[in-house]
């Protein structure tokens, strides 16, 4: 048998980096979060805001050291599997992701140290600047990597001599014309993730009955919140979305399933899409929507895949699908979010079983529409790597070989398989067992502070209810 | 652009994050290799405890390795990390499980075991791997022009097994100088004796490399026995910090066996880099053929300048905060 190392290879990368996606994702917003519980417990001394800050603290370390280990991997993925991609576009690439590390990576790293274990060692302002400093870290990070993928789908600021990519320009490079959007429709996703967890977890607790005070504060402020973020990543993504229809038309296409150039383009909602056949099957559509979307126009014009050569098209059925997934869940969470806010304003968000379920439910699904989200970007740009300069069938390392590939897949999904599980497992223990668990803990011991992350006397894995813990 | 050789400079920055990777990373994973070997569980948390704080920023500096490399040396990014495929996997994964143990040890009880043999597994993998490419850096690489045409286990010879072998040794020695520094009683007599036993194993390794790595690399022999006789100079230093840090060890010193570690990795990173100076790809590729664009080399160096300062006062800042000895049953619970 014949195997591919381009295919095993990206096979690898999109299995690779959206497992890593998942953390980020959800630290970005959740150390907004508790750098904001950290702010308000400084300022008002409420000790509701500093139970609920060192609880999700404990959240926070769990999902930040997966997040750091499985980026580890992807600073060493480019040179294993894309070595090609990576020597053509070193001039570019290496000074921003190492700028990446050298202004955020150390900052959250080293500050996480105090925010985990020097909550007793230093004194309350320093420790809320590490927090901040944290929040803080994770921004810079992710504008950086944004800043990063947005120039492989808008390259600019550079020229090309003898197959090497040269800046020409670092203001044009970085900021790239694709880079704010996405920038501001991440930190988003990014809001709403952090947002529906805590919210969800929040609503599991109110449902159990369990430390009631702390949960409805920190529901009640979470609603709030989503009922704004939820809508404006609405607009934001729209924003997103006309920037990529004046950028990578063909993506758009892909995305709206359209195969005829058209004025007067429908909004397809339901289609199988046939990359074989050119067309699409069982097609459920409302007329001339697309074109006032994508041109704000009813007979503005919508080209079709058909513009593109079959080889310059992207892979149709992935990127029409992904995008549905996303916005259906973006949609689903507002209608969720806007619900919660009417009854907060009536008083009866802490006592509806029905909607507190409800967001115990949509816990997974801003994570599911992350992912189908990079899935629309970066299938999206195929078959290019850097978007119309070097394709992806160019940038796979020359000496890998088949098997190689096939051995580090395996190898990663079997490790990636056996970190995801023990860090779901201890997560959901964490979480059984509650903000009451660090209650009963002594902060000291013989006048000697404690590592508050790991101050449970919970033993997590037989089954035991830790003293005090309702069911 | 000409008065200022901007490649010259990198090699140093990244030569000094490469060190810096090597001291911090490597007493933590030092002390994930001693852990099945600590006198109890107890001795474990406390262990485990002088190294939680502060492993993920030392971590970041091998981050910092990776893309620094891509962006001043692309060429050793991309001809090193093909040629290495299997051990970079390997690398990757022992830092992972090693990694992931210091959040789910402290919150397991019946499988803290796992962790355990994760935490000691992860770094002893890790470690060996890091060795196994300061070899295959000495071995060379088969190019053909700016691409790694080898095969994919050319990197795997006696010669990196041994090297991988003897860093696995170096950072068990600088892991029990650290625990030296950082704990006290019954734990701190156990990491006394270790390190006796390490600085042995240290210096049979450093005999060993300096005899074969000549004889196995003609150049490696031309320069030492070439006309700059000061070189020598370097081997003497390591025998003298050897003999400071056994005396350090004997009259039961707690900080100076830690430093005079660093010092005698100091010299036999000093030894490489004079070794193998000017190739960043053997046998062909000098530093300055493996140099980015001029434009991007000084970009970041303009950044790193003004940052890297700030990144050595906090992580100072921290060690400061978490200084002191850590005892029994203070981090874990």
């Amino acid at each position: 048998m014949e195997l591919d190392p381009l295919l095993l290879s990206r096979i690898q990368f999109a299995f690779v980096v959206s497992f890593h996606a998942l953390f980020p994702v959800f630290t970005i917003g959740l150390a907004a979060y508790i750098a904001t519980l950290e702010g308000l417990f400084y300022r008002t001394d409420n000790p509701v805001y500093a139970r609920l800050s060192r609880f999700w603290t404990r959240v926070f370390a769990v999902i930040f050291g997966m997040g750091v280990v499985s980026g580890i991997v992807m600073a060493f993925q480019f040179g294993t599997n894309w070595s090609a991609f990576s020597y053509a576009s070193a001039n570019f690439l290496g000074p921003v992701l190492s700028y990446e590390v050298v202004t955020a990576f150390f900052l959250e790293a080293t500050f996480l140290g105090v925010l985990l274990f020097g909550r007793d060692k230093v004194p309350k302002g320093v420790h809320l600047f590490a927090a901040c400093m944290v929040a803080l870290g994770t921004f810079i990070s992710s504008f950086w990597i944004l800043s990063a993928n947005s120039w492989m789908q808008t390259p600019a600021g550079i020229e090309i001599r003898d197959g090497l990519i040269y800046v020409t320009s670092w203001s044009e490079a970085i900021f790239n014309p694709s880079l704010w959007p996405r920038f501001f429709h991440m930190a988003l996703a990014s809001f709403l993730t952090a947002g529906f967890v805590v919210a969800g977890v929040s609503a599991w607790y109110l449902l159990r009955g369990r430390a009631p005070d702390i949960n409805r504060k920190a529901l009640g402020m979470t609603v709030v919140l989503l009922a704004f973020i939820a809508p404006a990543q609405l607009v934001v993504g729209d924003l997103h979305g006309l920037n990529t229809f004046e950028h990578q038309p063909e993506k758009v296409a892909a995305m709206e399933g359209a195969w005829e150039t058209k004025q007067g383009a429908p909004l397809i909602l339901f289609a199988i899409p046939s990359a074989a056949n050119e067309r699409n099957y069982l097609e459920i559509a409302i007329p001339n929507a697309a074109s006032l979307i994508l041109t704000h126009d009813l007979q503005g014009e919508v080209p079709g895949l058909k513009e593109w050569a079959p080889e310059d098209r992207p892979p149709v059925g992935w990127v029409f699908w992904s995008f549905r997934v996303m916005v259906a869940i973006g949609l689903l969470m507002i209608a969720v979010a806007a619900v919660a806010l009417v009854q907060r304003l009536r008083g009866r968000l802490y006592e509806s079983p029905r909607l507190l379920k409800v967001f115990t439910w949509m816990i997974p699904l801003p994570f599911v529409a992350v992912l189908a989200g990079w899935f629309v970007t970066d299938i999206g740009r195929q078959p290019w790597v850097i978007h119309g300069i070097m394709r992806t069938s160019e940038a796979v390392t020359p000496s890998l070989t088949g098997w190689m590939a096939l051995f580090s897949l395996i190898g990663f999904i079997a490790v990636y398989a056996v970190i995801f599980a023990a860090g779901l497992y201890y997560l959901v223990r964490l979480i059984q067992a509650g903000p009451e668990a660090l209650e009963h803990t002594p902060e000291t011991s013989e006048g000697r502070p404690k590592r508050p992350l790991s101050a449970v006397d919970t033993s997590f894995d037989d089954g035991a209810t830790p003293e005090g813990v309702r069911r | 652009m000409e008065l200022i050789d901007l490649t010259l400079i990198w090699i140093a920055i990244i030569g000094l994050g490469v060190f810096m990777y090597v001291l911090m990373d490597g007493f933590d994973l030092g002390v994930g290799i001693l852990f099945p070997f600590a006198p109890d569980e107890e001795a474990r948390d406390t262990m485990m405890n002088t190294v939680a704080p502060v492993w993920d920023g030392n971590e970041t500096w091998l981050i910092l390795g990776g893309a620094g490399l891509l962006a001043a040396f692309p060429l050793v990014y991309a001809v090193f990390l093909p040629a290495l495929y299997i051990g970079v996997f390997l690398l990757l994964a022992g830092l992972i499980f090693r990694g992931v143990a210091f959040e789910f040890r402290f919150k397991a009880n019946r499988s803290k075991y796992l962790w355990n043999w994760s935490f000691f597994g992860g770094s002893l993998v890790a470690s060996f791997a890091q060795g196994a490419v300061v070899g295959a850096y000495i071995q060379g690489f088969e190019v053909d022009g700016f691409t790694y045409v080898g095969g994919p286990l050319d990197w795997l010879t006696p010669f990196t097994v041994m090297t991988g072998l003897a860093l696995v040794c170096g950072y068990t020695l600088l892991g029990a100088t650290w625990l030296i520094l950082k704990t006290e009683g019954a734990l701190q007599d156990w990491a006394y004796s270790v390190a006796r036993w390490m600085l042995g194993a240290v210096m049979l390794f450093f005999a060993v490399i300096s005899i074969w790595t000549p004889l196995a690399e003609a150049r490696v022999m031309e320069r030492w026995l070439g006309n700059i006789e000061w070189l020598w100079i370097f081997p003497l230093v390591t025998l003298a910090a050897a003999a400071w840090l056994w005396q350090a060890i004997e009259k039961r010193r707690e900080g100076i066996p830690f430093i005079a570690t660093l010092t005698l990795f100091i010299t036999f990173y000093a030894g490489l880099l004079i070794s193998m100076w000017p190739l960043a790809v053997p046998p062909e590729h000098t530093f300055w053929d493996a140099a980015s664009a001029p434009e991007s080399q000084l970009f970041l160096l303009l950044g790193v300048l003004f940052i890297t300062p700030v990144i050595l006062g906090y992580t100072a800042w921290t060690y400061w905060v978490f200084r002191g000895k850590v005892r029994a049953g203070e981090g874990y619970h």
